[in-house]
Order: C-alpha cells, then sequence, then structure tokens
C-alpha cells in the first residue's frame, strides 16, 4: 500500500519524509517536481503520476503537497482519501495544517504517522483513539511533563480501538454536559449572463460538538427528512434506523465531527439568494474598460444576507482598476489580477454597487472573455433548503445535556458568468 | 564543544519544540552535533535521553542520516519510558536494514516484550520486530507471527497480520507457512481482523480463492462492521471472487452491451433462443451485493468507489444504477478525490449513458475547477451528449470555447466535434460554429478548429466547397503546423471542389516549403502529387519543383515520401505497373476517422484501481475475471460450525413431555380454553374473570427439511397466536371453523447452508448422535400424539397384475442419505403365484437419487413386505418416477411427495425461533389450509392436524399477545392463524 510520505512545501521543499517499509530515495519526488513545474498551478498537478519503478499519489492542501509514493496496485482513492485524513488530524491537533506548524511538532507528527499506518495499510485513523495513544501538544502539558519526565505517550491501547465503538473514548466526563449541532448549507450554483440559472445545488454538512459524559445514545429527527435522499454519515449513525425511520441514531463521538453530509442536487429547485446586474466591457479602442455591478436581494427568506463579498479574476491584460463602490471596499491584485469586493451586509434598500474603469495594457488584443464573478455570502438561522432539526433525544444517560442547533446557509461555488 | 553541549543542556528544562531547528545546530559539522546527542543518549537522566531522541527523530524526518548513533539508540530499546521507546522504535525501523549486526541486539527485548501482559506491548513488539528487515531473523519473525496469529487480543492478531506482508516482502520463501497463518486468520470472527488479513492474502496468496470459500459469507456480514479501509480492501477481494464463482447477471444480449448489439442483433437474437433458461442469482450473490449497499452512505470516499466498482462489475445491468447519486455526491469533496471519481464516470458514462444523464448539471464546468477536472467534465459532458440534451449542451461548450484556459478551449472544441459526429441532427450547427471558431484570435484555438473540420469534413463529404474555401483564405495566417497540414490535406482531398484556389495554395506552399514543419512539408508533397493527377496543366512544373525540393530535403521520411511520390505519378519507362493505378491509390475514398473518448478502452481494467487511473498496468494488478460460463459449486461455502449447535439441543432436549413446551402461565389458560370449548357453554370459571375469555394458544412448530444436494435445511415454522376463545364460542356461534393456514416461508438464500447432518459424519461422530438424538424426540412427538399417517397408492393391483404397492412417509430422518426422505414401500401380492425378484428399474429423472430396496426374491401369494427406501427430491415436488420390477413385468410407478413431507422438524428456543422469524427475506411460502371445528380446537388437535399436513416440531412458547388477538377475533369471522415466517440467519445455520 503506502510505501512513503513526503511533505513538500509550495517551494517545492521536502521537509518531511516517512518511510513505512525500506526507505525510497527522496529523488523520486523530482518525477513530481516535474510535473509540478508543467503545471503552473500547483491545484493542476494530476494527482495520480507513474514513474518507472513507483506510482506517486499526491494531494494539495493548505499550500502543501502530501505526496505518497507507491509501488503496487492500491485504489487510488484510498490513498488520497487517507492522505486527506492525515492533513485532518494535524488540523485537529495543531489547529491548522502548515509547515511551521508541522515542522514545530515534527516528533508529534512522526508518532502520529508511526500509529496511523502500519507497513502501509492504516491502522489508527480515528482522532479519538489517536489521541488517548498521543496526545496533542498544550502548553500546560508540555511545562507539566519537562517537570515531571512524564510524556504525552498512552501506554495502554485505547478502549476505543477494541470496542464496537471505536470512534468514542470510554470514561469521558465533564461538568457540563453540551451537545451543539451546526446544519451549514452552500449553494453551489451557476448563473448565465442573462441571470438564469445554469446549475444550482446544495451541499449540506452537519457538524457537532458533542461534549457528553458517559455513552449517551442520541437520536436526531428531522420536521422533513424527506429532503435528504443522498446523505453519507459518520460510520456512528446506525444506517438501519435511518433507512426504516428516517432519524438520526447514533453514540457520538467525544469532540467535534462531522454527523452527515447531504447533497440536494440540481433536479431539485433551489433558491438562489441574491441576483446580480453586471456589465464589464472591454473597448478596444482606448485600451480601458467598464465595470458596472449591482447586487440585490432575490430569495433571502425574509433574513440578511451577510459578509457578501465578491471576487473576479481579472484578465492578465488588466493593469489597474479605478473604481468607485457605494458600499464596502474593493482591493485589486495586480499581480494576481484578483478584484475583491468586500460590500458586508447587504441592505435591500440601497442596492451596493460598484462602478468604473479598468485600465488595460496596450497593445495586447482584449480578452475575449468576461471574466466570472465568484459571490461569497452567508445567511444565519437559514437553511437554504429547508431542513429542519425538531428533536435530539438522549438516551442511556441519565443527566439534563444543553442542547443547541444552528443554521447557517453559505455560498458555496456560487459563479456568475459575464 | 563542552560549550556547545552545555548549552544544549540547560536549553532542555525549558524544551520549546521551535529549538529543533536552531540555526547553530545546523551549522555544526554533523560529526560534533552526533556526539553531542550521543552524549546525552548515554547519560543517565531520561529526560536527556528523551530530548536526543526526539531531536534524532527530526532529523529522520528531515531525512538526515543519523545513522552512526546506532549503538548508543539501540541501548535504550528497553527504557521503561514508554515516549523513549516509542522513539527508539522508529529508529530501529528507518535503520535496522543498514546495521544488521547491531539491530540484533534489540531482539532480545522484543521476544521479551512479545510475552507482555498488556496487548498494547505485545502488539508493538511485534510491530517493529516484524519492520526492521534483518533477513536473519526470519525464523523468529515466523514464530513469533505464529503464536500472535492465536493471541487472544483481536488486536495482537491484527497486527499480526501486518507482519505477515512485512514478513513475505522480506523473504518470499515463506510463502506456504504464511499462507497457513492466513488461512487461520481468515476465520477469525473478529471485525478488527478482517481487514488486514484480508489484505495479507491479497498481497501474499490473491489466487488462492479456495481460501476464501468458507469465509465468505462471515465477510459479507461482518463487512458493515469492519474499520474503513479494511471495507475497502475485503470488497475489492469479494469483487474479484465473485467473479470467478457466479455466472454473470448480464442477460445476453440486454442493452449493456450496445456495440454487440448493434452489430449482430441478429446472432443475439438466436442465443436467446437456445439459451432460454430464466438466470437465478446465486443466494451468495444477492447477500454480497445487500450487505454492501449501505456502504454506499459511507463518509469514506474509497468505500464509496470500492461499493460502486462492485456494483457495476457484479450487479444485474438495472441495478447499477443506485450507485449514480454516491457518486455524483463525491464530486462535492476534495479536489483529488473528484479527479479519480470523474475518471471512473467517464468509463461508466460511456457504457450507459442513462446512468448519469439525470445529474448532467452536476458536471458543468466552473472557471475555478482545475484544467484536469475540467477535461474530465467535459469528457463525461460529451459522452452523455444525446438528441434531447445537445442543445443545452452546445449552449454550454460555447461559453468555454471562450474560456481563458486555451488548453480547455482547444478540448472543447474537439468535445464539440465529437458531438457533431455522434449526432448527426446538430452536425452542421456544430460545423457553422466551428467555422466561426476560425475567425477567433487565439491560434490554439484555430488550430483545433480546423483540425476537427478536418474531421467532420470527411464525414460529411457533400457540403465542403464554401468551408474549405475559407480555409483556405486563412491559410496566410495559421502558423500551427498541424492545423496547416490539415488545409492542406483538405484542399488535395477535395481538389477537385475548389479548382482555382488548390493550385494557388501550392503555389504558396512552393515559396515556403523549406521553412516548414515535417509534417506540414510530407501534406504538400501529397497535395502536389494530388493536384498533378487532376489538374496537372497547372500544377506540372509547381510539383515537380516540390518534389525537387523534398528529394533534398534533411528529413529521410521526406525523401522517401517525394521519392515514392515521383515513382508513382510522373510517368516514365521505368516506372512499374503501379502508375496506372496512382489515381485509384491516391484518390481513393478514405473512410472517415472515428472521434472516439479518450475512455474507450479503459474498461478493460477494474473500476477504481490505479490502473484505471493511469490506463496502464499497475504494477500487482489483478484481472478481473470473466464471469464462469457454468458457476462452480456452491456449497463449498457452506460452513459447519457445530459448537454453538450443542447447547441448544441440550436445553430442548429437556422438555420431553408435552406439558413441558409450554410455560406455566399457557399451560393454565390452554387447560382453560379446551375445558370451555368442550363444554362449549359460557362457564362461570371464565366468564367471572372478564379478561380471560379469551383463551390464547401459541405455539410453534419447527422443522428442518431437506434442501438441495445432500443439504438438510433447517425450517422452522411457528404458530403463532393461534388464538380462541371460549366466549366467543357462545357468543357468536357461527364462529365454527378455526382455519389454520400453514405457511412455509423459506428462505432460498439460505437453504444451501443449512446442514443438519454433517456430511462428513467421521468427523464430527459427537454432532451426528446429538442430532438422532433430536430426530428421536421430534419423531416421538409425531408418531406418538397423531397416530399413523396416510397411505399413498403406488401400484394398484390391476395395472400391477396382482403386485399392488402403497407407500407412506415415516417421518423419520432417511438412514441412507441426509437429504433422503425416508419412505416406506408395502408390497403386497395380491396374485395367485409367487412373484419373483422385486426390485427397482429405470429412473427418471436420471439424476434422481434413490436408496433402493434390496431385491426380493419371493413374495409369495396374499403376503406382503414393508421396505424402506430412501428418496432425494432435490428439495422439490417434483415426482421421482422409477419403475419396479418383477421378473416378468416392468410397471412405472411415480411418488409425489407434499411439501410438507420435505420437511424435518428441527428444536430450538422460542427466542431463537423469533429472531429467525423477524429476519426472514426473500420469502418463499407455500400453504395449506386446514378446517377444524372450534369445539375440537384443543391444542392437541391443532397439533395434529398441522402435523397432517407436515413433518414439524414444536416450539416451546411463553408469551401471548392479548389486546391484539381481541381485535382481531372481533373484526373476523374466521380465525386465521398465522403461522411464522423462519428465516435463517447465520446463527440459526449454527444451531443447524
Amino acid at each position: 500500500m503506502i510505501h512513503s510520505l513526503f511533505l513538500i512545501n509550495h517551494l517545492g521543499d521536502i521537509f518531511l519524509e516517512k518511510h513505512w517499509k525500506s526507505v525510497i530515495s527522496r529523488s523520486v519526488c523530482d518525477y513530481f517536481f516535474e510535473a509540478r513545474e508543467k503545471a503552473v498551478d500547483p491545484e493542476n498537478v494530476p494527482p495520480v503520476l507513474q514513474t518507472p519503478h513507483h506510482y506517486l499519489i499526491s494531494i494539495y492542501r493548505g499550500k502543501l503537497f502530501f505526496l505518497s509514493v507507491i509501488q503496487t496496485e492500491v485504489p487510488p482513492l484510498f490513498v488520497i482519501e487517507f492522505l486527506h485524513r492525515v492533513a485532518d488530524t494535524f488540523q485537529d491537533y495543531f489547529g491548522e495544517c502548515s509547515e511551521s506548524v508541522i515542522s514545530d511538532n515534527l516528533v508529534i507528527v512522526y508518532e502520529l504517522l508511526e500509529e496511523m499506518l502500519d507497513n502501509g495499510f492504516p491502522l489508527a485513523t480515528e482522532s479519538n483513539v489517536l489521541k488517548e495513544m498521543i496526545r496533542p501538544p498544550n502548553i500546560l502539558r508540555s511545562v507539566v511533563n519537562t517537570l515531571t519526565g512524564g510524556s504525552n505517550v498512552g501506554e495502554t491501547l485505547p478502549q476505543g480501538q477494541l470496542s464496537n465503538i471505536p470512534w468514542r473514548r470510554a470514561g469521558v466526563k465533564y461538568a457540563n454536559n453540551e451537545a451543539y449541532f451546526d446544519v451549514t448549507e452552500e449553494i453551489d450554483a451557476i448563473v448565465d449572463k442573462s441571470g438564469t440559472t445554469v446549475s444550482a445545488e446544495i451541499q449540506g454538512v452537519i457538524e457537532a460538538c458533542v461534549k457528553l459524559s458517559g455513552m449517551p445514545d442520541l437520536t436526531m429527527s428531522f420536521m422533513n427528512p424527506r429532503l435528504l435522499d443522498d446523505v453519507s454519515f459518520h460510520p456512528c449513525v446506525r444506517f438501519r434506523r435511518w433507512e426504516s425511520e428516517r432519524v438520526l441514531s447514533f453514540i457520538p463521538p467525544d469532540g467535534n465531527f462531522t454527523l452527515m453530509t447531504y447533497h440536494i442536487s440540481s433536479q431539485n429547485l433551489v433558491a438562489i439568494p441574491v441576483y446580480v446586474k453586471q456589465s464589464i466591457n472591454f473597448f478596444e479602442a482606448g485600451s480601458c474598460g467598464r465595470l458596472d455591478i449591482t447586487i440585490g436581494p432575490k430569495q433571502t427568506m425574509g433574513k440578511t444576507v451577510e459578509d457578501l463579498k465578491v471576487t473576479i479574476h481579472m484578465p492578465k491584460a488588466v493593469l489597474n482598476a479605478n473604481l468607485t463602490a457605494t458600499q464596502g471596499n474593493y482591493t485589486y491584485d495586480c499581480t494576481t489580477k484578483m478584484l475583491v469586493w468586500d460590500i458586508g451586509k447587504l441592505n435591500p434598500q440601497k442596492l451596493p454597487n460598484l462602478r468604473g474603469s479598468l485600465s488595460m495594457q496596450t497593445g495586447v488584443p482584449n480578452p475575449e472573455e468576461n471574466p466570472s464573478l465568484n459571490i461569497d455570502l452567508k445567511i444565519q438561522q437559514l437553511a437554504i433548503s429547508g431542513l429542519k432539526v425538531s428533536r435530539l433525544d438522549m438516551y442511556g444517560e441519565k443527566y439534563k445535556p444543553f442542547k443547541g442547533v444552528k443554521y447557517v446557509t453559505k455560498a458555496g461555488k456560487f459563479q456568475v458568468r459575464t | 564543544m563542552s560549550y556547545t553541549s552545555m548549552s544544549y543542556a540547560s536549553n532542555l528544562k525549558t524544551y520549546n519544540p521551535k529549538c529543533q531547528d536552531v540555526p547553530p545546530l545546523a551549522q555544526m559539522p554533523s560529526v560534533l552535533r552526533n556526539e553531542d546527542l550521543k552524549e546525552m543518549l548515554e547519560s543517565s537522566k531520561e529526560s536527556l535521553k528523551l530530548e536526543a531522541m526526539k531531536r534524532i527523530v527530526g532529523l529522520i524526518a528531515k531525512g538526515k542520516s543519523a545513522s552512526e548513533l546506532f549503538p548508543a539508540v539501540v541501548k535504550n530499546v528497553a527504557s521503561k519510558n514508554i515516549e523513549l521507546k516509542k522513539l527508539v522504535y522508529v529508529y530501529l525501523v528507518r535503520y535496522a536494514e543498514e546495521q544488521q549486526d547491531l539491530a540484533l541486539l534489540s531482539i532480545s527485548t522484543f521476544q521479551r516484550a512479545l510475552k507482555d501482559p498488556n496487548q498494547f506491548i505485545r502488539a508493538s513488539a511485534l510491530r517493529v520486530l516484524s519492520s526492521i528487515r534483518v533477513p536473519i531473523i526470519v525464523p523468529i519473525m515466523m514464530l513469533a507471527i505464529k503464536e500472535a496469529a492465536a493471541d487472544l487480543s483481536p488486536y495482537v492478531r491484527k497486527t499480526s497480520a501486518h507482519a505477515i506482508q512485512k514478513l513475505y516482502s522480506l523473504d518470499p520463501d515463506q510463502k506456504e507457512q504464511l499462507i497457513e497463518v492466513i488461512e487461520k486468520l481468515l476465520k477469525d470472527k473478529s471485525t478488527l481482523v478482517a481487514g488486514s488479513v484480508v489484505m495479507a492474502f491479497e498481497e501474499v496468496c490473491p489466487d488462492r480463492i479456495d481460501l476464501i470459500h468458507k469465509n465468505y459469507r462471515k465477510l459479507c456480514n461482518l463487512l458493515v462492521d469492519v474499520e474503513e479501509w479494511g471495507q475497502v480492501v475485503i470488497i475489492s477481494m469479494l469483487t474479484r471472487y465473485a467473479r470467478t464463482q457466479f455466472t454473470s447477471p448480464w442477460m445476453e444480449g440486454a442493452e449493456f452491451d450496445e456495440n454487440k448489439a448493434f452489430y449482430d442483433s441478429d446472432s443475439e437474437e438466436k442465443k436467446d433462443q437456445t439459451e432460454a433458461k430464466p438466470y437465478v442469482m446465486d443466494p451468495d450473490h444477492r447477500l454480497l451485493l445487500r450487505n454492501t449497499k449501505p456502504l454506499l452512505q459511507s463518509r469514506n470516499t474509497a468505500v464509496v468507489m470500492a461499493v460502486a466498482q462492485l456494483y457495476w462489475h457484479l450487479a444485474p445491468k438495472h441495478e447499477v444504477s443506485i450507485v449514480t447519486k454516491s457518486l455524483v455526491r463525491l464530486l462535492r469533496s476534495h479536489r483529488e478525490v473528484q479527479y479519480i471519481v470523474l475518471q471512473n464516470i467517464a468509463t461508466m458514462s460511456i457504457q450507459r449513458k442513462g446512468m448519469f444523464e439525470p445529474f448532467i448539471k452536476s458536471f458543468y464546468v466552473r472557471s475555478t475547477d482545475a484544467t484536469h477536472i475540467k477535461t474530465l467534465k467535459l469528457e463525461i459532458l460529451t459522452n452523455l451528449a444525446n438528441e434531447a440534451n445537445i442543445s443545452t449542451i452546445l449552449r454550454e461548450f460555447q461559453t468555454y470555447v471562450k474560456s481563458q484556459d486555451k488548453a480547455f478551449a482547444a478540448a472543447t472544441i474537439q468535445a464539440i466535434g465529437r458531438c457533431a459526429t455522434n449526432i448527426s441532427e446538430v452536425t452542421d450547427t456544430c460545423l457553422n460554429g466551428l467555422v466561426l471558431l476560425l475567425s477567433n484570435r487565439d491560434e490554439a484555438v484555430v488550430a483545433e478548429s480546423i483540425v476537427v473540420i478536418k474531421k467532420l469534413l470527411q464525414t460529411q463529404p457533400t457540403q465542403h466547397g464554401d468551408i474549405i474555401k475559407h480555409m483556405a483564405k486563412l491559410f496566410d495566417n495559421v502558423t500551427v503546423p498541424m492545423a496547416r497540414a490539415s488545409i492542406l490535406w483538405l484542399m488535395g482531398e477535395y481538389c477537385e471542389k475548389v479548382p482555382k484556389i488548390a493550385p494557388d495554395v501550392l503555389r504558396k506552399m512552393a515559396k515556403t516549403f523549406t521553412a516548414e514543419e515535417d509534417i506540414v512539408k510530407l501534406q504538400t508533397v501529397n497535395l502536389a502529387a494530388k493536384l498533378y493527377l487532376t489538374n496537372s496543366k497547372q500544377t506540372k512544373l509547381l510539383t515537380q519543383y516540390i518534389l525537387n525540393l523534398g528529394k533534398y530535403d534533411q528529413n529521410y521520411d521526406i525523401r522517401d515520401r517525394t521519392r515514392f511520390i515521383r515513382q508513382l505519378i510522373v510517368p516514365n519507362e521505368k516506372s512499374g505497373a503501379l502508375s496506372k493505378y496512382a489515381r485509384r491509390i491516391l484518390l481513393a475514398p478514405k473512410p472517415a476517422p472515428v472521434l472516439e473518448s479518450a475512455f474507450k478502452d479503459r474498461d478493460r481494467y477494474q473500476l477504481g484501481t490505479l490502473s484505471h487511473s493511469l490506463n496502464l498496468k499497475a504494477t500487482g494488478y489483478q484481472e478481473l475475471p470473466d464471469w464462469p460460463a457454468v458457476a462452480p459449486d456452491q456449497s463449498v461455502r457452506n460452513v459447519e460450525i457445530l459448537r454453538e449447535w450443542a447447547p441448544i439441543v441440550g436445553k430442548t432436549k429437556q422438555p420431553k413431555s408435552d406439558d413441558k413446551f409450554y410455560s406455566d402461565d399457557e399451560d393454565e389458560k390452554e387447560e382453560e380454553g379446551s375445558d370451555s370449548s368442550g363444554s362449549g357453554s359460557e362457564d362461570s370459571s371464565s366468564s367471572s374473570s372478564s379478561e380471560g375469555l379469551f383463551l390464547s394458544v401459541r405455539f410453534t412448530v419447527s422443522g428442518a427439511f431437506s434442501f438441495h444436494e445432500a443439504k438438510l435445511m433447517l425450517l422452522v415454522i411457528s404458530i403463532t397466536n393461534i388464538s380462541m376463545t371460549a366466549g366467543f364460542g357462545s357468543f357468536l356461534p357461527k364462529l365454527e371453523f378455526i382455519t389454520i393456514m400453514i405457511s412455509f416461508f423459506y428462505d432460498f438464500f439460505f437453504f444451501c447452508q443449512h446442514c443438519l447432518f454433517p456430511q462428513n459424519d467421521s468427523k464430527n461422530p459427537t454432532f451426528r448422535t446429538s442430532g438422532i438424538s433430536l430426530f428421536h424426540m421430534s419423531f416421538q412427538v409425531t408418531t406418538s400424539s397423531f397416530g399413523p399417517l396416510k397411505t399413498y397408492e403406488l401400484l394398484h393391483h390391476m395395472t400391477g397384475k396382482g403386485l399392488s404397492a402403497k407407500y407412506h412417509f415415516p417421518r423419520q430422518p432417511c438412514l441412507y442419505q441426509p437429504s433422503m426422505v425416508a419412505v416406506q414401500v408395502i408390497l403386497t401380492n395380491s396374485s395367485d403365484h409367487a412373484l419373483e425378484e422385486i426390485h427397482i428399474g429405470d429412473q427418471s429423472p436420471a439424476s434422481l437419487n434413490i436408496h433402493c430396496f434390496n431385491t426380493i426374491e419371493r413374495l409369495e401369494p396374499g403376503a406382503s413386505v414393508t421396505v424402506s427406501m430412501g428418496i432425494d427430491f432435490s428439495d422439490s415436488t417434483q415426482a421421482a418416477n422409477f419403475q419396479l420390477c418383477t421378473k416378468e413385468d416392468q410397471f412405472s410407478v411415480s411418488i409425489q411427495p407434499a411439501v410438507g413431507e420435505l420437511l424435518m422438524p428441527s428444536t430450538m428456543t422460542e427466542q431463537d425461533f423469533c429472531k429467525e422469524q423477524g429476519k426472514l427475506q426473500g420469502m418463499n411460502e407455500t400453504s395449506a389450509t386446514i378446517t377444524m371445528a372450534t369445539a375440537n380446537a384443543s391444542r392437541q388437535a391443532i397439533n395434529k392436524q398441522v402435523l397432517s399436513v407436515a413433518n414439524v416440531g414444536e416450539v416451546p412458547s411463553s408469551q401471548n399477545n392479548f389486546s391484539s388477538l381481541e381485535a382481531r377475533w372481533a373484526t373476523e369471522t374466521e380465525a386465521t392463524i398465522c403461522i411464522g415466517s423462519p428465516k435463517l440467519d447465520r446463527r440459526l445455520k449454527n444451531i443447524a
């Protein structure tokens, strides 16, 4: 399976290597660097590469490449999924997944990698299990450890590894028992020039933060479970009960986890919260262009649209932008050619507008395609699909937990073509 | 030096992880630095050692050498500090290969740790021991693996499964021994072990399919609970397994093989006629499909993909589409996941458009997608294009063509070309659109358009003139060689349609010939030759000029071509017969190129594999075998597990007497009921307690009956909730009859697995006896309580020339073979002379398995003799035909069994029964109706009636549901007694 792992930063330096079988020289990465060179953008590097003796499967996350070396046939998704799981674990342990953080915690990273794979086959990937074996760093513990000579490595096999519920640690105790669920929906949409929706779908996720003592058995039911026809669950969810009763029944992991994700496909009707009126023109003559964008609310279900932001990736020929915004600020980065207009709250009475001229490089033919607009937004207290949690019950424990559900709608890959 | 080491030591107290890469450290010569670490390792302070190890691990992580510290590090292998120990392990695994001799020093520590009471320590010792790749310790590793494979802790067993692979890669000669361990571990019931051992199996002996047989059902059933990574491995192994063991569920010539159906639909029809026998899916095949389906909801994308490929390769065609939605969902995942999933969808969408067509909008390209994602989406959109959606797709393509990503724009043009050839309705529209693109500013776009137009024109050889003219005009501006070559080829091919322009183009080319790319030169020579043939007046000189240029070209291909063309077209005395055919050779109508998907041939690889992703065979790729024409023996998957059976036998054997089959509570009720029904009036005793009006008898009959091929299937029949009321007997006198409906549900999925008697008796002598005693008991029930059984006529004495034969089913286990049904035949001689040599002759069907009675030498007049025989009805009610022969005559007779006679009683507790009943699915049902008077509805009476229909046994029952029965009673005039549905799950199999 996975033979070796190299972590490579955006400059192309290998700053960590780990081998689960015999050592493979890091020169194998040269093939990757070649592909990286060719791809121009790091996103464009093909995830699966072939070299004379090895296969390279890589992911790009947080400006880092996780490059794994494979020697024999293996499902590529297996490796990709695992690499992402490694990155998630780092994120979970250190709060972020970046070169500096990994270099700072090299020993813990190494111990983690050691536990996560044995001979290239995943051994323990559950965050709850790992945390029992290798405790995440915190200042207090490192001070105590230095003084007492204690370690942050567990001495016994975590209970979870052996039980039927490997995701939950045993003996959890909290003074305040609470369970929070965040229902977050992201709208992926393509809107064309004329304002008609080309495609729109909703990607929903229920993130949970459960801090409950003992072994609680939770049941979550929905007002309108029929909305959810395409779902994926955390392994803790009992699939059969979902099939028969459309309720989520589960013994939760301790701490933060993704309970479920769902997908409401483009076949359904999806409400689009804002409309965009835009005109971007490039004139052949004066080597300049005009830009005029107005945003207004469309289907917001009576809620306020917040954190509204428009990002435009301008063609290379655009040198500068001289614009005025009626609301919010705009910035134009000449090197990346990114025009960002940060609007903030959308006021339906006074629609935000951005207009002005773009100065173009002379002598270069005008771009034939207008850049598309990427919209970011946030609507609090609303799940745009209409999903609602009706109740959450707890069995198995005596105490009364504090429960909370929060809804947020965001724009995912929301694109307006011009 | 002493200064530096001091400073480090003092740093330690306030150790800050950021110091790991302190600049002075890096600047120091490595020897010095490592000296310093060595000192720390040799100090007596644990914290110093730990610190040193942390820094060493830091070095390893950065890929810097720390091998010279080996002796100092290895000393700490037995440290008490677990973190230090772990870091030493990390070091050992990394460097042991380089320093084999020194590594041996650590072995004894691991051997000791392998015996540690803490499973975690045992496991990690085995992990490290097997990870240090030192060939000399192979025997020690082997021993350790064998011991660990029998460890009580599943975690240690899991580790041993991993160690198998490591040892195998270290020393492949150990294969045979390792396979033994794998075989043993495959039997493990722990979900923790399952994934790892299958992984070891895949690595060490993927061809030993025979090891899987007995574990197949277990693996299928465990699958949902196995950890996600194991699931992926098991699913892909089971996909291969299923391909070798089951027959194809794909109907011949069904919609799947579209190509095939296109070409030889006639022969397909013929085939259909010849192979008309209906396909029946192996229950094990169905089991696999059923148990993997919930995993489509997994959060792990690799699992979802694994299930998707399993369905693609194994499921009947109409079931494959259930994976669509899940695959589309994965498209929202990380970019790399998208890439792989899109690749697989691309392959799938070629064969099955319908699967993804409803989701077409999910494949629309966004400007923020990575290039490889865009191209894959484009590929899929093109595959999905059909008459109905082509206009929407083309509108999308129009947007894409304008993309700033020129590579993507070029790919879109190719896609348009493919749509145009595939869907004839839009060819013209596409062509016009592409011609418009010729005036695009971007060269790549223009070049691509020309190439695609060239291909399209070939497929549409009617209306070229204008387009070719247009292209000729563009010719001067086009610089991409491929595009120029394409234009030249078009000129030559259709030179007769543009007689004025073509020579002019050739003239221009003659000027620039030397500066052109090779491919353009070749096409120029081509054009010249064609023009020479069609229009030699105008172009003779030009052609000769070009041929001369070509003759001295630097490229030998061009020189070759020039020489060849000259000989072919210019007539001279040496030119052979070929020049006569020059015109036919050069201007032959050429078949249009087929614009195909790049994923056309990817389906030769199993979906979801690395090979599929790379489109080449990766090392270690296991071919997915083709379906076998005839399924191999299904019985190999049967499992006989006896341990769990024995105690149940013991338990159920105790209630010998009928009364004890019932709980006390029920006994009372029952007596009450029989009293009142016996008197037929409302008794004071029952009326006094109004609730006591209702009598409920609930009893359960269980039986086992023999099924396919020497297998006994356990069939359980329960009579639940036979409920009567004494009171109603008088209130509603009309309620006279209780209809007893007996339904035998048997689950065909499982019948093969239940072997009441193991075929190999010698292996399980104890089991056999317990089985017999069980039967003995059930038999007692049947015969003692319900008297003689029905006798059927086999041969009438009139037709039998004096010999008459009658038979009945004694309901005893057949002595000859467990799968046989015992039949007793009474032969009577009613003639006036003795009959000799009575025996059984020909049997039909030929496959019929009959154990014949010994030939009866002589039967005196008036005498009768009872013989017993065994017939294997193969669990069907098909009649067994055979001939009854005497010395002189032969009589054809047949025995047709009732379903009830095929059964065998079996004993189980009520809980077991209910459990099995609850799980029943995929049922077959047989029912018989028994009518009897209410007055007679005592337990015995019902029992008797039931038993007259089927050979079953009772299951003790303890509970009744009065209230629900009350309701039922009140609304119905007839009582339906439902007789339960036995479903057999694994546990039951074991019981059986």
